[in-house]
């Protein structure tokens, strides 16, 4: 819900949003025809903002609706444009409670009007557009579209704020998917122009022309996040189907992926390296179908070969996913998510800065996973015991900055701890040893 | 997406690409070049009545287009951008500039072609110099439907609707709007057939078939396209030439939500295709084996008439159809499953429909998964047709395997056409054509 912070923030932005509407309206004289023109704005508007596509991930939505703003401002002014933004409290997104709604109506509002006045103080003609007004009309029209996207993020920066929980989530989306939103609103803003440009040679079908290119912009994002989507659970089934082979690591790759996103979002990487970390996370130990079942279950200490058998498993995941379309990043971190800092790990020993980021991440959320989970040869360690452990691995096997970046996210977001492993079913069979367990490091005969 | 598959495989490359171009490529190519040929011919002969800014302006437009290309599911190729400026430049009213001066009495639609070939060249040159396909089939197949549009718009302007009078058409932009409205529709026509033709020819799919998968595909970009000469046309009325450098904004936002759709589901086929090796990689069947069936099986879904949509399905589910054997303690000898007892392999079916079905979005290829066990007749419900289709490539493939010896693959066709209970006929006939075609490639 709306904390008390956001809902006094939320008045105050309402409150200043209606006086200075209030205010506009004394000064303003409405030109003819301006209520007809003005409603099919708002319509134009109305439809933009009630069906967002998604942005990235489902949390972050993102509508053309500034088009309407804009075009408000070159053909009927800042009032108008104020008044288009306001119709989004009426907005067709069932989900919205009415701060929300309140909150994103005035919010338009000011923008609308920053935009508006922004237009005005350089000069920029209000009303239609004619041959003459080219080019001279640019430049304004280019600034109000600035002033309209920068008064918008500011004040939903605000909101987010101040508030927490669900809107926490949704923060962190937005702002991992920021420069991809900026681009996005200003690449269409143009359309205001173009709008208010057509209005003088077709009316107010200028919008319904407007709208077609819009919605298959918008099918095409749709389109974008039902693959995504798709892809995600394909993913993980096919990860699962893995995983059947041996029974206590089922839920490994999920859990990884989980841990090495919440460390990416804790350094601050990108929406798109978040992505792909989340894959390489859950494909990290898919090579072990490579390593034969009966290394896998031994339970004594292995030969040498079988020993490099498992060492071999991270180049065998490679093999497995190389030809997807991944960012090489992700490849990198199967490859070699069991580097170890001080340059004794396999397959390659690489050491320190030599291990590409995206293992050093795997490697922390990896061995984590394993000491919180049963394995047959001992219980699961609870959360603060593993951290420990963890910590005792700084600079010998782990990151220290890596293993910091999880223990503030686990501090933040918590841990799901696997589900207690009830009797192997018939097919499934077990491993004795992990590899990924730094605690009881693989037994292998001397020689 | 299917037709990735097959073009990555069986372009034979001892040919030289000359002698890889098939009548219709050829045909195509000969048109475009005649008509760029006339076009240049008339003038460089006329180089002085010609207007150069909208000509730099919208040749650079298209050249742009042509850079950033798009590519579209099923390896098409699409270049947007460039088909919005060649277009509407084919369908200007007034030339920009000056004063409203109307084009078609004073701009020839051969100046168009030649502008629109200029600007694809230059388009083209980047992709040449990374080493990337030039992309000639497309370029000839826009630069023929810029041409019509061309050719189609004078006439209908200056003779048909209101001879002598052109100015004074364009006074009300609805009526401009009614008459462009139905050139930009024929131009999206014209592409869309000649696309068509061509696939049909490359893929050897069914004309009536490739035309219903080229509009299911290339209709949201089409309408996108369309609307967008509309506002580029009417909007060049009162924005000039400024207009193609605000309007690239929208048309790149909107370019990047295609690409990145495009790229996610080519991601997602990549990954599936990957992800199918693990059996193989653990040893469960033989190397090349999910491939190999899943190119047997769109190949003959393909030449059975089934459209791209479900031709997808049918190559997903044919590349999982294994992956039931991963919940099998120890690989199946060899990992050919038709040598298995029949209730083995329907519990491998049901167990690989488990794991796809866990993924609650491809409840479709999980059907075919689980029906693929089920013998053509007596069975009831009969299995679908795409089950039926990936059992006989799957038979087909572990008696035949990677081989390419003639008296092998005949023999395992005759095994099967001697069982008509367990195979389908129809489906193993469509198997002994590809069967055939794959051999004619190979030697």
């Amino acid at each position: 819900m709306v904390s008390r912070a956001a809902r006094l923030y939320i008045t105050v932005v309402v409150l200043v949003a209606v006086a200075l509407v209030d205010r506009t309206l004394m000064h303003t004289n409405t030109p003819p025809l301006f209520w007809g023109d003005l409603v099919i704005l708002q319509l134009l508007f109305l439809v933009c903002d009630s069906t967002p596509a998604p942005l990235v991930s489902r949390q972050t939505k993102w509508s053309p609706s500034s088009a309407a703003t804009l075009a408000a401002v070159v053909l009927l002014g800042p009032f108008a444009a104020a008044l288009v933004g306001a119709v989004s409290v009426v907005s067709i997104k069932r989900q919205l409670v009415l701060p929300e709604r309140l909150f994103n109506g005035a919010m338009n509002a000011l923008s609308g009007l920053v935009a508006g006045e922004t237009y005005a103080a350089l000069h920029g003609h209000v009303g239609l557009p004619g041959r003459g007004d080219f080019p001279a009309i640019i430049l304004p029209f280019a600034a109000a579209a600035a002033a309209h996207v920068l008064a918008n993020q500011a004040l939903i920066w605000g909101v987010y704020q101040l508030s927490g929980g669900r809107q926490m989530l949704r923060r962190e989306a937005l702002e991992s998917s920021l420069p991809l939103l900026l681009v996005s609103d200003l690449g269409y803003a143009a359309l205001g122009l173009m709008i208010a440009s057509l209005w003088s040679v077709i009316d107010a079908f200028a919008a319904v022309l407007v709208l077609i290119p819009l919605f298959v912009a918008r099918w095409a994002m749709g389109q974008f996040a039902e693959q995504q989507r798709a892809y995600s659970a394909t993913m993980k089934a096919l990860c699962q189907a893995v995983e059947t082979k041996d029974y206590y690591t089922r839920g490994h790759g999920d859990r990884v992926s989980l841990g090495a996103v919440m460390i990416a979002r804790q350094i601050g990487m990108g929406a798109d390296r978040t992505e792909a970390i989340k894959f390489a996370g859950m494909l990290h130990d898919v090579g072990k179908l490579g390593v034969p079942t009966k290394v896998l279950q031994k339970t004594g200490k292995l030969t040498e070969d079988e020993f490099a058998a498992i060492q071999l498993h991270p180049m065998r995941g490679l093999e497995i996913v190389r030809e997807i379309g991944f960012l090489n990043e992700a490849l990198a971190g199967i490859m070699h998510h069991h580097e170890w800092i001080d340059g004794t790990g396999y397959p390659m020993g690489f050491a320190g800065r030599e291990i590409p980021e995206f293992a050093r991440i795997i490697a922390v959320a990896d061995a984590f996973d394993s000491m919180t989970s049963t394995r047959s040869y001992r219980a699961a360690k609870s959360i603060s015991d593993a951290v420990e452990e963890l910590r005792k691995g700084m600079n010998t096997q782990f990151d220290p900055q890596i293993v910091r970046a999880f223990i503030g996210a686990l501090e933040r977001q918590g841990w799901p701890l696997p589900d207690r492993a009830p009797e192997p079913a018939d097919l499934a069979t077990v491993t004795v040893q992990d590899h990924d367990d730094p605690t009881a490091p693989l037994r292998v005969v001397e020689t | 997406m299917a037709g990735s598959t097959l073009t990555s495989q069986r372009a034979p490359d001892r040919w030289s690409s000359w002698q890889a171009l098939d009548s219709g490529r050829l045909l195509l190519m000969s048109m475009a070049a005649m008509l760029v040929v006339a076009a240049f011919a008339t003038t460089t002969i006329e180089v002085g009545n010609i207007h150069m800014r909208p000509a730099l302006a919208f040749g650079g437009f298209i050249a742009f287009g042509e850079l950033l290309r798009l590519a579209l599911p099923g390896g098409r190729e699409a270049a947007p951008i460039a088909m919005v400026g060649g277009l509407s430049y084919a369908l200007l009213l007034t030339l920009p500039g000056r004063g409203g001066v109307p084009t078609a009495q004073d701009q020839s639609a051969l100046l168009v072609i030649a502008v629109a070939a200029v600007g694809m060249a230059v388009g083209a040159l980047p992709h040449v110099a990374a080493g990337r396909d030039a992309g000639l089939t497309g370029m000839c197949t826009r630069l023929i439907a810029i041409a019509c549009v061309a050719f189609a718009f004078r006439p209908a302007v200056t003779n048909f609707l209101m001879p002598g009078h052109v100015s004074s058409l364009f006074k009300s932009g609805y009526v401009a709007l009614g008459l462009i409205t139905p050139l930009v529709l024929l131009g999206w026509l014209v592409d869309t057939v000649i696309s068509a033709l061509i696939r049909a020819d490359d893929v050897r799919a069914r004309f009536s078939v490739a035309i219903a998968d080229e509009v299911r595909v290339q209709w949201p970009l089409g309408a996108a396209v369309g609307a967008s000469v509309l506002i580029t046309v009417l909007g060049a009325e009162i924005m000039g030439l400024y207009e193609l450098a605000i309007f690239l904004g929208p048309l790149l936002v909107t370019q990047v939500a295609f690409r990145r759709y495009a790229g996610i589901r080519a991601t997602y086929l990549q990954t599936v295709r990957s992800l199918a090796r693990v059996t193989e990689v653990a040893g469960y069947v033989e190397g090349g084996h999910s491939n190999r069936v899943s190119w047997l099986a769109v190949a003959v879904g393909r030449e059975l008439g089934m459209p791209e949509k479900e031709l997808l399905k049918v190559e997903y589910a044919a590349l999982m159809h294994d992956i039931g054997q991963l919940s099998l303690r120890d690989p199946i000898p060899g990992g050919a499953t038709v040598q298995v007892s029949p209730a083995d392999q329907a519990r491998i079916a049901e167990l690989g429909a488990d794991v796809i079905a866990d993924a609650g979005v491809l409840d479709d290829v999980a059907e075919l998964v689980r029906c693929q066990s089920w013998p053509a007749i007596g069975h009831d419900p009969a299995p679908p047709l795409g089950s039926m289709i990936i059992r006989v490539a799957n038979a087909f493939d572990d008696m035949v395997g990677a081989s390419t010896d003639r008296e092998r693959s005949q023999a395992a066709l005759q095994c099967m056409r001697a069982n008509p209970i367990e195979y389908n006929t129809r489906v193993v006939g469509a198997l002994s054509e590809v069967a055939g075609r794959r051999l004619a490639w190979r030697l």
